[in-house]
């Protein structure tokens, strides 16, 4: 079957493409100007960095953004191609579901920049004091336990914060996250601003709005300021919210400069207060949502051409090992006759989130196929082929397991977060990646893992949190000590399951080689605690981190 | 000489700045401080000529509401490449205070890469840094024909997203 689909998501029109294709142009013209000597350091960070651009340990590394992560087969085609013809032949995928590019050449940032948006795609705000790519569930639109798509509402706000006249100086950088389903799979409380949706009494649209999450050097879980904000003012209350942010947030410490720490000072009541006072005197100057707007938006977001069919136990009678597969790997879709498919990009062997250019094109080519042209990035770096005909699974299973991309430990100990650390990363105090293996090697028996059930580990290289440490059920954080990498573990760390909560250390740091033999004796605790059936997660909220902690280090008493 | 960016040219700054030489003619542009010294000798001078305040990036518009119909110019400060305190300025002086009189960009913040944006929010003269090169800089206001946000109109833009 060929790629006749239009994907059911945004498309751009004249004024979107313009825009993107004046941005590379200006860009170019940046850049050159770099090169030539005319633009100083500092100057170009500042551009450069609103385009997605570091400049890293080994190379410069390009953010590309993947707005609320939904691709058409042709963008990651495009991702395929630009990670082939300007880097190795791979990109990494990010908790924030953009993917990264670690060695490109400064000087051809341009030409990949006009690649990718000659497919509808972009690099611009996925860095830098600025209002970052606008994320969500990787299940929206699919998933059964959903209140309505949010996926419009993202585009409309991807959209509003594009070039922001007044936002694009911020004191730090701001991510926005949109949720639609109790669950909350996108994390969104560990956000600048996170968006409930809702519906009030009425059926309307709205949102409930929280505030000030972050994680990095002071982890703070977002509180709500608005428990329904109407859907037409959406715009208006992101504006009176940035304002208040953009004057009073502070500047003289980068450290100290997110909203989180704002809202702290004032407290969230004054916090509040001057937030509604600001919207209220702003209001009507304000950019309105109009009906038509939305919309124009939601019709992009329509179903595909779902057929009408039964729901089959497509498990039935196959091989033990696709049975792993089927349960771990595919999730339930509100579509009768439907799945969602993990592509997995938690491989043991593999740094996580990792995606070869060839893997790239064939998952592609596979979306074309079975799942209507679109995948999806998943806050937990792996990928998804979101509607897939349950009568297709066994194929399908066939050629995600000869690509490398079918090991059924989704939601287990293995299907970690981690940054990319000290091997590609300038900020890092310890490597990441070396651990994710040495943790992979160690449990590398799914029959253990599957015992172990539902655990999450998250991992940074240092302590500005890209890896999420402080919201995994065991936090894995590297420190530097005398030169010396070290690694901090926090136990009890949550973002879903409608609980979010942050880890508490258990003790001393551990050497390198020591971490994946502390993992092990951290869940043999829990094996040894839990009752009938109880996860992991509730056995450290029921008992509390004390036993973990006397026995996690019961061969390393010596760590100090 | 202080070279300002206004209406599709680069001239000679008219305005002087308080302190700058003896002779404190008009027309002038203050300190927020100097201003408050005194503000009613200021303010009858402000009556005969033209008179100006500058606003550091920490002190508020909203300082200014008293004495706002009496200034011909308000400067506004960008000290360096990230604060960007100034376009809440802007954007509140246009939209709330009603301010009509001149809105100027000055310090080592104000590069041809944000002039386009300063202009949406409402500045239309920009005091180019030394070394900030002008035939770049007035090109810079034609970066975008295209914006998303409702804004103040700056010549070219043909289609917009969001309005007001």
């Amino acid at each position: 079957m060929a790629a006749l689909y239009s994907p059911s998501m945004y498309q751009y029109d004249g004024l979107d493409q313009a825009f993107v294709d004046q941005r590379v142009a200006e860009f170019r013209d940046q850049t050159r100007r770099f090169l030539a000597g005319e633009l100083s350091e500092d100057e170009f960070k500042a551009v450069r960095l609103r385009n997605g651009l570091y400049i890293q340990r080994h190379a410069p590394m390009l953010r590309i953004a993947v707005p609320y992560g939904l691709l058409a087969s042709r963008q990651l085609r495009m991702l395929g191609e630009v990670a082939r013809d300007f880097d190795r032949g791979y990109g990494h995928f990010t908790t924030r579901q953009n993917l990264q590019l670690n060695w490109p050449k400064l000087e051809s940032v341009p030409d990949i920049l006009e690649r990718l948006a000659t497919v509808q795609m972009h690099s611009i705000q996925t860095s830098g004091n600025c209002i970052r790519n606008v994320t969500s569930d990787h299940l929206a639109g699919i998933a059964k336990d959903e209140i309505d798509d949010p996926r419009p509402y993202c585009e409309i706000i991807r959209q509003w914060s594009t070039h922001h006249p007044e936002f694009t100086y911020l004191p730090r950088k701001f991510k926005i996250c949109v949720t639609a389903s109790a669950e909350d799979r996108a994390a969104s409380l560990t956000h600048d601003i996170g968006l409930h949706l809702k519906h009030d009494a009425r059926g309307e649209v709205g949102f409930e709005v929280f505030v000030g999450g972050g994680l990095g050097r002071q982890p703070i879980i977002g509180q709500s300021i608005r428990e329904f904000l109407p859907l037409p003012e959406l715009l208006a209350y992101l504006e009176a919210i940035l304002r208040v942010y953009n004057r009073l947030g502070r500047r003289d410490n980068i450290h100290k400069a997110r909203i989180k720490v704002l809202v702290k000072s004032l407290g969230v009541e004054r916090f509040r207060e001057q937030v509604e006072a600001e919207w209220q005197a702003s209001r009507e100057l304000a950019p309105k949502l109009e009906a038509a707007e939305v919309d124009r938006v939601r019709a992009h977001f329509d179903p595909p051409a779902y057929e009408t069919l039964q729901n089959i136990d497509a498990a039935a009678g196959r091989e033990p090992e696709f049975q792993a597969w089927y349960r771990y790997n595919t999730r339930e879709h509100k579509v009768p006759g439907y799945r969602a498919v993990f592509v997995n990009l938690k491989r043991h062997g593999e740094n996580p989130g990792d995606v070869t250019s060839a893997q790239m094109d064939a998952v592609a080519d596979l979306a074309d196929r079975v799942s209507f042209g679109m995948i999806r990035v998943c806050h937990n770096q792996n990928l998804l082929l979101g509607d897939v005909r349950q009568d297709d699974l066994f194929p399908v299973w066939q050629e995600l397991r000869a690509l490398g991309l079918a090991m059924p430990n989704i939601g287990t100990l293995t299907d970690m977060i981690a940054c990319p650390g000290l091997d590609f990363c300038s900020l890092a105090n310890a490597g990441t990646l070396t651990v994710a293996k040495q943790i992979q090697q160690r449990f590398d028996d799914l029959d253990y893992l599957y015992d172990l059930g539902d655990v999450e580990i998250k991992m940074s290289g240092c302590m500005n949190a890209c890896g999420h440490h402080h919201v995994g059920h065991i936090g894995i954080l590297g420190v530097d000590k005398h030169g010396e990498e070290w690694y901090q573990i926090t136990l009890g760390g949550s973002v879903n399951g409608g609980y979010t909560a942050l880890g508490e250390v258990i003790g001393p740091s551990v050497p390198k080689n020591e971490v994946a033999a502390t993992v092990e004796r951290i869940v043999e605790v829990y094996r040894a605690e839990r009752s009938d059936g109880e996860r992991f997660i509730d056995t450290v909220r029921r008992v509390g981190i004390k036993p973990f902690k006397e026995r996690a280090y019961a061969t390393y008493p010596e760590a100090a | 000489m202080r070279r300002i960016l206004k209406r599709h040219e680069v001239a000679a700054d008219q305005w002087r700045l308080f302190g700058e030489d003896a002779s404190d003619a008009d027309p002038i542009i203050v300190p927020l401080a100097e201003l408050r010294k005194d503000t009613e000798a200021w303010l009858t001078r402000a009556r005969k000529g033209r008179l100006g305040v500058r606003l550091a990036p920490a002190e508020s518009p909203e300082s200014l509401a008293d004495v706002l119909p009496h200034l011909a110019l308000i400067a506004i400060e960008f000290p360096n490449v990230g604060d960007g305190r100034g376009f809440s300025y802007g954007r509140l002086l246009r939209d709330r205070l009603g301010f009509k009189g001149e809105l100027r960009a000055v310090g080592d913040g104000v590069k041809q890469d944000k002039i386009f944006l300063l202009a949406r929010v409402g500045f239309e003269s920009f005091e180019l840094p030394s070394g900030e090169n002008a035939t770049e800089a007035l090109a810079a206001l034609k970066r975008y024909d295209v914006v998303y946000q409702p804004g103040a109109p700056v010549e070219g833009i043909r289609r917009q997203r969001f309005f007001a």
